[in-house]
């Protein structure tokens, strides 16, 4: 493992001291521009409903108002809002607007006018006749027997099978489960089912546009993704890429509901019509209705295994919601698998078979975790089960059958997202490590089936173990540019999207590292498809890994500059200098400054810029891995669930910034919390949403918050930037199955759907079903 | 209606209609460290001091605040630099995006001033109304305390 100056250091986030003393770096502080519209949206009031008729003229004739947008007067063109690399692994199956609406919240027009007040106002002018179809508003609604066909246009791309609702449909197997099964002595088989859950970033989706001096449109966007919002703006309202500049200033969270590109379309055809700046801002209810959410999925993991507790059999189907559009449909539903199977890399037979169906409910997209939240309920509950049947403690059980430093599975090279996998041998895991130390946190061996109780409040300790990915291989890629300054400084331009995660921070001690200069030496953009270089974007868990290796070659490409240079200048060997305290020298003998090196190469003798490109397109996803114990209270009178203590030791290879890559994981555990305790959007029988504030949609406060503990285990990626892997979503899938396993262990009961409230415990405790 | 009110320290007065909310208001008039997370009083964002006291802005009509002093975070850090609880909470890790950021320092820089010595269930208590997607609350609340010891320290020393 190699010694670090400034990775592995609690660096403070470069945009910190901004944050903290609220200057304007959020889309919504842009002071206005002359001229500013305002945009409001008309939503459906229907589930599944043609528009006969749509009559706008009052709106339009209504003061202040400049521009009336429906599907009759904005372009055509079929697209995906997922925000994905291209070609899209998602269904061309959205417009601007369509003259069909496919769920309480979709597009039927919108209003750009002075001032919001009046475009609101307009909106409600706006006369629309419906032609009302039935609607679908569940998974086996959408997969009965002549279930109404929600896509039904003629002129949709890559929907798996539009006539049964099918959106994608993914399989993927290793040996012969059948065989498998049949020579097993311990059989589990169990479905779980998951709720429509909301992202809840705190700030809402917000974009704004303006022509700038040069007529060329620019839209700053609280977006993961400004050049996959370049390129698809560009081709749906029909504007060169040259002429769009998307820049994303700081951003308040996104969590993977802003790598849809989900409003940018509506401000940039009102400035493209009008000449004039426009912004459109979601308010809460609209995030919670017309943004994304995570794809509610019924998942049946069956696992078989010898009586030595060796997994020989999986088989995983899963049956996953994706709302009124396909978006990220295809991909999340083959991580469920992806992100999950290899970890029991143990069974010679594995199958995969999954399937995404529409429905008229609102849009599932990319949310932290991305399907294998999902998978990890089906298979951690299931291996809890399976050790019961065998009569193997849990933990022992997992010992047994994990993934391990130099193993493989075929799962990796079966199952990747959206298509076929890549193969890939595990080239750093601390799993055991991790599950030795939060055992011991947890003090397994003394609580586990103790059932210790105080009052009517009955304890439980559980235990779930994950691993996750760092990026898309083969398909992700991340790039970074550098140049030296005059005072031994550095421009560090980097495509990738700091959502709030520090990722600035963390690419700038990359490059801090490799160039032996402090942190402050390094001046980071970022995410500017104007000034910065290209980057898929913050998802996939790729921007530690895959831009940071980008950012880790660019340097050492300068570094190498710099040596060549201080080798002149100190006539010694290139291959003897090193670079350490902002000089450059060989380690014994003289150096000379970096101030130096950058005086003489800008203007003293063989002038020219130093500086480098480097770009990282990833071979290999080395996942992070993580162990989680928990220990909780149910009071067995009314079915309260409360967690009493977390634990969570994860590895994420060499961490660049301890204390930010423990904000990740606490950040996504406590969201995980939510997940597994109290989020879900509750619909009505017309498939209105009816949790649609923050105070029926309980996220967690810090009142909720239990003793959480989160202990890095280092380990050394070789392939990755200074030994690091990524870590941002790993631990959201941790709570679901730790909880669930914790309550049958404190009850003995198995719960099987999701959120654990109360009322679905009390139910499952008194027999009554969950 | 016309307003006047002390913000950050300094005299304001604008014309506000009757029903404006202070928050809308205080955008409005370029004081955007005060953000806008849910409009509906439920996720503490928006929180200023008025009169020493953190309230949400969303759910104050403008016109409440007249002949009132209001604080943002615009006006913590000093011409030295950092307000210490400001030090504390990026010390802390306690800022990822940073968008609830300005309503936990406020509210916490209230709790501070009121018990300048509080365990963590008491910083739990004050800051359960500020909504956090991205921290998990743990590193808020290591930093709020670190701002306690901190305030603490520099009081002591002086």
């Amino acid at each position: 493992m190699g010694k670090f100056t400034v990775v592995g250091t609690n660096e403070r986030k470069v945009d910190g001291r901004a944050l903290a003393t609220g200057q304007p770096v959020f889309v919504g502080d842009i002071p206005p521009r002359e001229g500013l519209l305002h945009l409001a949206l008309l939503h459906s009031p229907h589930p599944h409903a043609v528009i006969r008729s749509i009559n706008t003229s009052r709106a339009e004739a209504l003061e202040g108002v400049a521009l009336v947008l429906t599907h009759l007067n904005t372009p055509t063109v079929r697209y995906t809002t997922a925000g994905q690399g291209h070609p899209e692994p998602s269904p061309y199956d959205a417009r601007v607007f369509d003259s069909k609406v496919r769920f309480v919240g979709d597009r039927v027009a919108a209003v750009a006018a002075d001032s919001e007040e009046a475009a609101r106002r307009a909106c409600e002018l706006i006369e629309v006749e419906y032609d009302i179809l039935q609607p679908v508003l569940s998974l086996d609604e959408a997969m009965a027997d002549g279930a109404p066909v929600i896509h039904d246009e003629d002129d949709a791309l890559d929907v798996w099978a539009a006539e049964r609702n099918c959106v994608s449909h993914m399989v993927a197997s290793a040996g012969d489960v059948a065989v498998g099964f049949a020579e097993c002595e311990g059989v589990v088989d169990v479905t779980c089912e998951t709720q429509y859950a909301q992202h809840v970033p705190i700030e809402n989706h917000i974009a704004t546009t303006y022509l700038d001096e040069d007529d060329r449109l620019v839209i700053v966007s609280s977006t993961q993704v400004p050049f996959h919002v370049r390129r698809i703006i560009a081709r749906v309202i029909d504007v060169p890429v040259h002429r769009i500049r998307v820049i994303k200033p700081r951003i308040g969270g996104g969590f993977g509901v802003k790598q849809e590109v989900l409003i940018e379309d509506l401000p940039a055809l009102v400035t493209m019509r009008t000449g004039r700046p426009a912004v459109l801002e979601y308010d809460r209810a609209q995030e919670f209705v017309s943004a994304r959410t995570r794809h509610p999925m019924r998942v049946r993991v069956k696992l078989g295994a010898k009586r030595d507790g060796i997994l020989h059999a999986i088989e995983m189907e899963v049956w996953s919601n994706t709302g009124a559009y396909g978006t990220h449909g295809l991909t999340v539903l083959s991580n469920v698998g992806s992100k999950t199977l290899p970890l029991y890399n143990k069974a010679p037979h594995v199958k995969f078979w999954g399937e995404a169906y529409y429905t008229n409910l609102p849009v599932g997209g990319a949310y932290r975790g991305y399907g294998a939240t999902q998978g990890y309920f089906a298979l951690e509950t299931a291996m809890d089960r399976l050790a019961s049947e065998l009569g193997i403690d849990a933990l022992e059980l997992r010992r047994r059958n994990h993934i391990r430093t130099g193993e493989t599975s075929p799962i990796f090279a079966a199952l990747g997202e959206g298509r076929e996998g890549v193969e890939q041998t595990i080239t750093s895991c601390e799993l055991e490590s991790c599950i030795d130390i939060g055992s011991d946190h947890i003090d397994w061996g003394a609580k586990r089936g103790l059932r210790h109780t105080d009052g009517d409040w009955v304890h439980g300790v559980g235990v779930s173990i994950h691993m996750q990915g760092s990026g898309i291989p083969l398909i992700d890629m991340g790039a970074a540019s550098l140049k030296m300054n005059d005072d031994g400084s550095f421009n560090l331009s980097i495509g990738a999207t700091d959502l709030g995660t520090g990722s600035d921070t963390i690419l700038g001690q990359i490059a801090a590292e490799a160039l032996g200069v402090p942190l402050e030496m390094i001046i980071v953009r970022s995410s500017d498809t104007d000034l910065t270089p290209f980057d898929v974007g913050a998802y996939a868990s790729s921007t530690t890994y895959v831009s940071g290796m980008a950012v880790q070659r660019a340097a050492y490409d300068v570094a190498d500059q710099i040596k060549t240079v201080a080798a002149e200048m100190l006539e010694v060997d290139a291959n003897e200098v090193e670079l350490t305290n902002e000089r450059a020298g060989p380690p014994e003998g003289d150096s000379v400054s970096l101030v130096q090196v950058a005086h003489r190469s800008l203007y003293g003798v063989n002038q020219r810029q130093i500086g480098a490109l480097a770009s990282c397109v990833p071979e290999l996803s080395p996942p992070p891995f993580l162990a989680a114990f928990v220990e909780v209270r149910v009071d067995v009178v009314t079915g309260k669930v409360e967690v009493v203590d977390f634990v969570a030791a994860v590895d994420c290879g060499t961490a660049i910034n301890p204390q930010l890559a423990e904000g990740q994981v606490e950040g996504a555990v406590v969201n995980g919390i939510g997940y597994a305790l109290m989020e879900e959007m509750i619909f009505d029988g017309k498939g209105r949403c009816r949790t649609t504030d923050l105070g029926r949609y309980k996220i967690p406060s810090i009142s909720d918050v239990p003793p959480l503990e989160v202990v890095l285990v280092e380990s050394f990626e070789p392939t990755g930037p200074m030994g690091a892997k990524s870590v941002s979503e790993i631990g959201i899938n941790a709570p679901i199955p730790a909880i669930a396993n914790a309550i049958h262990d404190a009850t003995g009961i198995w719960l099987t759907e999701t959120p654990f409230t109360a009322e679905r415990v009390w139910r499952a405790l008194n027999g009554h079903g969950s | 209606m016309i307003i006047r009110f002390q913000l950050d320290g300094s005299s304001m007065e604008t014309d506000v209609e009757p029903g404006t909310s202070l928050l809308e208001a205080l955008r409005g008039l370029g004081a955007t460290s005060v953000k806008d997370g849910c409009s509906h009083g439920d996720c503490g964002t928006c929180a200023v001091l008025l009169d020493g006291r953190a309230v949400a802005a969303c759910l104050l009509f403008a016109a409440q605040v007249d002949g009132s002093s209001i604080e943002t975070v615009a006006g913590m850090a000093g011409e030295e630099g950092l307000h210490p609880l400001q030090s504390a909470l990026l010390d802390a890790g306690a800022v990822q995006c940073g968008f609830c950021t300005p309503g936990i320092l406020l509210t916490a820089l209230e709790l501070l001033k009121n018990n300048p010595d509080p365990d963590e269930v008491e910083v739990r208590q004050a800051l359960a109304g500020n909504l956090c997607r991205c921290t998990g609350y743990v590193k808020i609340i290591e930093g709020v305390l670190l701002g306690a010891d901190r305030l603490a320290g520099a009081e002591g020393g002086s």
